[in-house]
């Protein structure tokens, strides 16, 4: 009839096969492949969108994290004069707090993205996972604005960098495996009850006083110290320190994160496929 | 290669949960007891939402008030290159099998298999962001309806062409008018090229002239050989567009096959329902000694009876009563109301053959021709009674003894001119108007703007 349907039935010609809720699926890497562009032009317009219409546009990625450094500067360094093993508060705390305003601003999107997206999903069909993941990759773009923060600081204290900064593109990685796990599993769990938006701001808060973001986690006591680095966070924002302030990489505190971030990352991309099918109809 | 197959669809149902209305408590501590137990209660509604373990295998004799299902064991085939229509009644489950085979749902059971890259396009604009500029917005809608970027790049220049705001495209598309962000969304949907496309209602969007340039575009894709499905309520493009129709009625396949015999038949359908009554034994018949009720029946204007007429379409109300005793004045009439119960007229037999005249006894059948373009769409229930004036007598008054559908035939020449969303008001007569003009130095002329 055509050569438009003949060309359709050489090989490799796509088949999709629709069927019933079935069990648990890991990733489908071709379909993702499928899809890339759809993904970047997602995450573009994430980056686009955020600043539109404001006056400081990008400058409000370093201006957000800034005031807070130097609040808990002030309040934690100065007022309360936490130890920080003889490192500048102010450097002490900078390094902590980018890294950390980007995983929770990437956690508290991602795990509302399916809800804030509802519209599109009921209409279309594209791989659910890049729900989640869009706001992991565009938050990195102020993350890396408000690396200029830490930049800056480092030159103002004269720190060099040393070959630790070698192991800093693991903590990175690491760093983006949280937001990631944790928006994926909220993610699919919010669409289901909605209790997960009001919960979410304990939540955040209280990562963040687990985490050693304003205070040093080398006084924990060594029978807790496995336990307590059992929190990814710690091996974030402790690796962060020491790849960028060259003090010795505490892998004590590290290696139990790493574990738990690949054991939540994979928890949370089988809970997430498994919901993956349902979600349009209990939105 | 037409011969073979796009989209197969085996034994699929959808079943859905329905809101059921709730146990009050009736004391303090039962209140109480119901807040404690409420997260519990929660968790099971929120689980029950897409668990239908409890509704059992033979879905279709389940008597639960809070599952309905959407679809009934559906099973069809589509070849390559076919164009197919969907069409049926609000919730007969058109939209439920387009979301299926668009995966945006998934059936509750059965199988469906689609060869070949599909598109679906159940809205225009998905995606859409307002901050965006048009340009930007084409990129991201497009790759969100399957495109590659790479595509893209190589058809912007006909979208932005086809969608007509050339002028515009780098400026955000909040600042568009609601037409030009539908033509901009159209535009990009109608460069699609999937070897599949499934498409739902969107025909119904933008102006007149660009919803002709959409149809056209539609029937374009159509004769390249692709395979299409899609679903509407506007006849007109269904029969134009489409080489078969499948008609669904209550989750199930009803009809399919031939353009006009499925469209005709769906128009036609249900004669012995709602659009004709007759009573058969007279006893049960409306009326007194005088006369009886037969029947009542709305007749197309071909003379077929119908329960759905088209809002241009002009038809007959029909009322059949026999005489029983001579000599009475005798006025048929009819009441016609709408779904919301509101009164949109009383018509009263004038026909002046019979007026004021004793009738003999024997059988008579009214009719009271309703001219189109008058009733707006929507549900019309029909009272019909029978009355002697002077001296007053109610020989009988039948509450809704027929209904029928008006469809909007969303007609360019119909009362609702190029607007094509919703119209409200009971009644949508075509009137004549005129304008008159004059410039504005004739008007400065005349003092009008002066302030004098």
């Amino acid at each position: 009839m055509n050569n438009y349907s003949s060309a359709a039935t050489e090989p490799g010609d796509a088949v999709t096969v629709i069927r019933p809720n079935s069990g648990w699926r890991f990733i489908d890497i071709r379909e993702l492949k499928e899809y890339r562009d759809l993904f970047y032009f997602m995450v573009w317009r994430d980056v686009k969108v955020l600043y539109a219409q404001t006056i400081l546009g990008f400058s409000w990625a370093i201006l957000n994290p800034l005031i807070q450094i130097i609040i808990f500067s002030v309040i934690f360094g100065r007022v309360a004069k936490l130890s920080t093993e003889g490192i500048p508060y102010l450097l002490y705390a900078s390094v902590a707090i980018v890294p950390w305003t980007y995983m929770s601003d990437a956690m508290t999107q991602a795990s509302q993205s399916l809800i804030s997206g509802q519209g599109m999903l009921g209409k279309i069909y594209f791989p659910r996972l890049i729900f989640p993941l869009t706001p992991v990759l565009s938050k990195l773009v102020d993350f890396a604005i408000s690396i200029l923060i830490i930049v800056g600081v480092m030159i103002y204290y004269r720190i060099v960098p040393t070959w630790n900064l070698l192991f800093f593109p693991l903590f990175l990685i690491m760093m983006m495996s949280i937001p990631a796990a944790v928006g994926m599993l909220l993610a699919s769990l919010a669409i289901r009850f909605r209790d997960v938006k009001f919960a979410m701001s304990f939540v955040i808060r209280m990562l963040m006083y687990t985490a050693p973001i304003v205070y040093s986690a080398s006084g924990m006591s060594t029978t807790y110290r496995f336990i307590y680095s059992l929190n990814p966070l710690v091996g974030v924002i402790e690796g962060f320190r020491a790849t960028l302030l060259g003090t010795p990489v505490p892998w004590l505190f590290v290696l139990p994160g790493i574990v738990t971030s690949i054991a939540l990352l994979i928890a949370g991309i089988l809970y997430f496929n498994h919901n993956e099918r349902i979600i349009v109809d209990v939105i | 290669m037409s011969n073979s197959t796009g989209i197969k669809v085996e034994n699929i149902s959808k079943c859905y949960r329905i809101g059921v209305k709730e146990e009050m408590p009736d004391s303090f501590a039962q209140s109480i007891f119901g807040l404690v137990k409420s997260p519990i209660k929660n968790y099971r509604k929120h689980r029950s939402l897409y668990r239908f373990d409890d509704v059992g295998p033979d879905m279709d004799n389940n008597d639960r008030p809070d599952v309905i299902q959407a679809l009934r064991d559906i099973s069809f085939e589509i070849k390559k290159g076919e164009v197919v229509g969907i069409i049926g009644r609000n919730g007969a489950g058109k939209s439920t099998l387009l979301k299926i085979l668009s995966r945006i749902t998934s059936p509750t059971s059965g199988v469906a298999t689609i060869h070949g890259r599909v598109s679906s396009l159940l809205e225009v604009g998905t995606g859409f962001h307002p901050e965006l500029t048009g340009r930007e917005n084409i990129y991201l809608n497009a790759t969100i309806l399957g495109m590659r970027k790479k595509e893209v790049d190589r058809k912007f220049d006909e979208i932005v062409d086809f969608s007509g705001v050339e002028k515009f495209i780098d400026t955000p598309v909040k600042r568009y008018s609601s037409g030009m962000q539908v033509r901009l969304a159209f535009s990009v949907a109608a460069h699609l090229e999937p070897e599949i496309l499934i498409v739902d209602e969107v025909l119904a969007v933008g102006d007149a002239e660009f919803q002709k340039k959409c149809l056209n575009k539609m029937q374009d894709i159509g004769k390249t050989g692709r395979t299409v499905l899609f679903v509407s309520h506007n006849m007109m493009a269904v029969g134009r567009l489409s080489e078969r129709i499948i008609l669904l009625k209550d989750g199930k396949i009803a009809m399919d096959g031939d353009p006009v015999e499925v469209v005709s038949s769906y128009l036609g359908e249900g004669t012995t329902k709602s659009a004709l009554r007759e009573w058969t034994q007279p006893e049960n018949a409306p009326g007194d000694q005088a006369v009886r009720l037969c029947a009542v029946r709305m007749r197309t204007e071909e003379g077929d009876i119908a329960d759905t007429v088209l809002t241009n379409q002009p038809f007959y109300l029909e009322m059949e009563y026999e005489v029983l005793q001579p000599g009475n004045w005798l006025v048929p009439n009819f009441h016609l109301n709408n779904e919301e119960g509101v009164r949109i007229f009383t018509t009263l037999d004038v026909d002046p053959e019979w007026r004021r005249r004793p009738r003999p006894a024997g059988r008579y059948t009214s009719a009271a021709l309703i001219p189109g373009n008058l009733l707006a769409d929507g549900k019309i229930l029909v009272h019909a009674a029978m009355m002697t004036p002077q001296p007053f007598i109610a020989r009988f008054y039948e509450h809704n003894v027929i209904s029928f559908q008006v469809i909007d035939d969303m007609e360019f020449d119909s009362a609702r001119g190029d607007w094509t969303r919703r119209i409200g008001g009971v009644v949508r007569p075509l009137l004549k108007w005129s304008t008159t003009y004059s410039s504005d130095d004739a008007a400065e002329d005349a003092g009008i703007f002066k302030g004098v």
